[in-house]
């Protein structure tokens, strides 16, 4: 079909790669500037990561990550910053885990209906950036971040006992009443209370179906083509405004779902517990993915392993907000060295033309001569 | 062709996580460091709550506790603090971690770690496990740390009541959840038990999920500021570290505040405002912790709940400060709700 482009395989490794290292390498430089041995955290954190249990946290936080930063890359390829994922999710996770702790259903259909609503609330809260993208040309920078300062406020005011919340006796905490045992997620058990998430595996299924339908799919030829350039999208016969909502109801549905893991798989209800940030980790995976889903599932791993491989570093007297300057500096490295490599890339093909430009002439003058 | 190739990355990298997390299975985390006990020394942790130690107030008194029980009952600490945006299963593997390692009693610090203790604590049956602020977790091991909060709130109603001279004060929350409510609930009914005229300024930092209102001073001072602009001249922050900032501002404007947790005249990260600080209501999170350390070192574990109010001086105000203690009318004033609260002639509201 295609030639095999090594050059844009090396290319596309490269970013990433560079990032990597140089984000490692700096903070290396931080621990040593502290004062702090800069190796021995590293080594603890790869050691942290050879124990059983550790390595389930992070296959199982890598799922919920990778919802997020999917999430987030279907909006990326139309153009779209969602930076709303995060409201989304937990507006998602909260009302369908009231809907999940109101009804029994039989398993299978109980599972379904959580899951429906959650992807509902997330599409409904994202497709009001959309609809306001569309109609009035609003940023959906600004209305997705405001959209997720609503949801934590009208999150805490449904969370009042008064509305949907349920505080149990000589509890401080608040909750939405815990979801009967039909609705949780069968989980992969692996001995000794260590549990693989089910929805993890749905996670990584979502891959597959993202690939397919941005790829494979004349839906996903329109929204990439739109987020190419919207005005020549149209001219082609795309219906611009329409894909602008149907990618945010879409990024919103499956931003909803971001929450599925813990929810049916852990805690089987909405407390004040309930983990926060996970969208804005997704912003950070499919950057450093490029929105390719192999490059998120591994961007997704990395991020988790961070995280998880960090958490006990200050039993062993270091700081485990070293994970957190990890983390950071990735994303400052993920953002210099992917221009740098763009901009090498150009400057290489230029080069190559120009050189396959004047091989041809000069056999073309050689031509000549010889005539 | 492409497909393909795509096709088998994805599967080899499925095929790789399977692998990583069966294949080389078995060894968990907490096995790698000897247990103390092997070593002979019996160990205590304590796992921390949002702000981790440090934050000058709760957090800080959960690790007065496990220091003096170091000194003490010559034990050996351990303490484990939480990631921002983690969930319940981090929270497990932390418990069983500290559990694992032989360290007993295994102590939560705040109600976010009663879901964890619930899943933990039936599978290490000698182990006894500590938890503040809740009573919803209750087992043959788990001892239950709880504070009347609101008596203790009480009492700095009446003393910021007497102290003030505009008759307006204020109440700053951290985070909105049932907990500080309490706070707040027993603060305004003592205030207007004492000045029935007097007006409450109250407010929150922030709401669920956003935990930051336990964790950030500059939403603190800015609240508090707020608060002395509109004519408070005693501001009541139970907010945790963000507490420290609606104190930093009210000494800036020459003005009263009233600390939280721990006696904060005597937190030496809130040294330069100290004389500002009228009282603090003394949350005996550092007895309760050395107490729960105790009884398991003398063999005799206190398990179920155990209340600590003002009749056992569990919650209680400081009077560190020198010129609160001049103030022999509101000294008055407050010692006799004490009484009265006590002798049960008052009860407190635990809801706003």
């Amino acid at each position: 079909m295609k030639k095999f482009d090594k050059d844009r395989l090396i290319l596309g490794f490269a970013g990433p790669v560079l990032a990597l290292v140089s984000a490692f390498l700096l903070t290396m430089i931080v621990l040593a500037a502290t004062g702090i041995d800069p190796i021995e955290p590293l080594r603890l954190m790869v050691e942290n990561a050879s124990y059983e249990d550790v390595q389930i946290l992070i296959v199982n936080q890598a799922g919920t990550y990778y919802l997020a930063a999917l999430a987030v890359a279907i909006g990326f390829r139309m153009n779209l910053f969602n930076i709303g994922v995060d409201g989304q999710y937990r507006l998602a996770a909260m009302l369908s885990a009231v809907v999940g702790a109101a009804v029994t259903l039989p398993g299978p259909l109980h599972l379904l209906l959580i899951v429906l609503v959650a992807m509902f609330v997330g599409a409904f809260w994202s497709g009001i950036a959309g609809v306001l993208k569309a109609k009035r040309g609003v940023s959906e920078v600004v209305s997705t971040i405001m959209l997720n300062a609503i949801a934590t406020s009208l999150i805490a005011w449904l969370m009042l006992t008064k509305n949907l919340g349920v505080q149990i006796e000589g509890s401080n905490d608040l909750t939405t009443g815990d979801i009967a045992e039909s609705g949780w997620f069968p989980a992969v058990s692996l001995g000794d209370g260590l549990e693989l998430y089910g929805f993890t595996f749905v996670a990584f299924a979502l891959g597959i179906v993202y690939w397919f339908a941005l790829n494979r799919t004349r839906f996903g030829f329109d929204l990439r083509a739109t987020g190419a350039s919207e005005s020549a999208a149209q001219a082609s016969g795309v219906d611009a405004k329409k894909m602008i909502i149907t990618s945010m109801l879409i990024s919103g549905a499956v931003a909803g779902l971001a929450g599925m893991p813990q929810l049916l798989g852990e805690t089987h209800t909405y407390n004040l517990a309930f983990p926060v940030g996970v969208g804005f980790t997704g912003i950070t995976i499919a950057l450093l993915g490029r929105n390719s889903p192999v490059g998120m599932l591994f961007a997704a791993f990395l991020m988790a392993f961070i995280d998880k491989a960090s958490a006990s570093l200050d039993q062993n007297g270091y700081a485990k907000e070293i994970g957190t300057i990890m983390k950071g500096l990735i994303v400052i490295a993920v953002v210099v060295s992917y221009e740098l490599v763009r901009r090498y890339g150009i400057r290489r093909q230029q080069q190559k033309v120009g050189e396959e430009l004047a091989a041809g002439h000069a056999m073309k003058t050689e031509k000549e001569v010889a005539a | 062709m492409r497909r393909i190739t795509r096709i088998a990355t994805v599967g080899i990298a499925s095929a790789a996580l399977a692998l990583s997390a069966t294949a080389c299975g078995g060894k968990k985390s907490s096995d790698a460091s000897a247990s103390p006990s092997e070593s002979g020394q019996k160990s205590a942790a304590i796992a921390y709550d949002i702000g981790g130690r440090g934050d000058q107030s709760f957090n800080d008194a959960a690790y007065a506790g496990l220091k003096k029980a170091e000194t003490d009952l010559k034990i050996k600490g351990a303490e484990a603090e939480p990631t921002d945006g983690e969930g319940e299963a981090d929270k497990v593997q932390r418990l069983t971690e500290l559990a694992r390692k032989g360290n007993n009693p295994v102590i939560g610090v705040g109600f976010a770690y009663a879901p964890a203790i619930k899943k933990v604590a039936p599978k290490f049956p000698n182990t006894t496990f500590g938890i503040i602020d809740d009573t919803s977790v209750t087992g043959d091991n788990i001892a239950n740390l709880v504070f009347n909060e609101e008596q203790g709130s009480y009492l700095a109603g009446v003393a910021a009541a007497k102290a003030s001279k505009t008759g307006t004060v204020g109440f700053i929350g951290g985070v909105e959840v049932p907990l500080i409510k309490k706070f707040e609930a027993g603060f305004t009914q003592g205030v207007k038990d004492t000045n029935p005229n007097a007006k409450v300024l109250s407010q929150y930092l922030t709401q669920p999920p956003n935990f930051d209102g336990f964790a950030k001073p500059d939403l603190g001072k800015a609240a508090a500021q707020g608060q002395l602009d509109a004519g408070a001249d005693v501001v009541y922050a139970a907010a945790g570290l963000a507490g420290s900032g609606a104190i930093e501002a009210a000494s800036a404007k020459g003005k009263w505040a009233i600390g939280v947790d721990s006696d904060q005249y005597n937190q030496a990260g809130l040294a330069k405002y100290k004389d500002s600080i009228l009282t603090s209501v003394t949350k005996d999170v550092s007895d309760s912790v050395f107490n729960l350390i105790k009884s398991v070192e003398d063999g005799k574990p206190t398990i179920g709940e155990i209340r600590y109010g003002l009749d056992k001086d569990g919650v209680g105000l400081a009077d560190s400060n020198p010129k609160y203690k001049e103030m022999a009318d509101v000294i008055a004033a407050v010692e006799k709700a004490k009484a009265d609260i006590i002798a049960k002639k008052i009860t407190v509201k635990t809801a706003p």
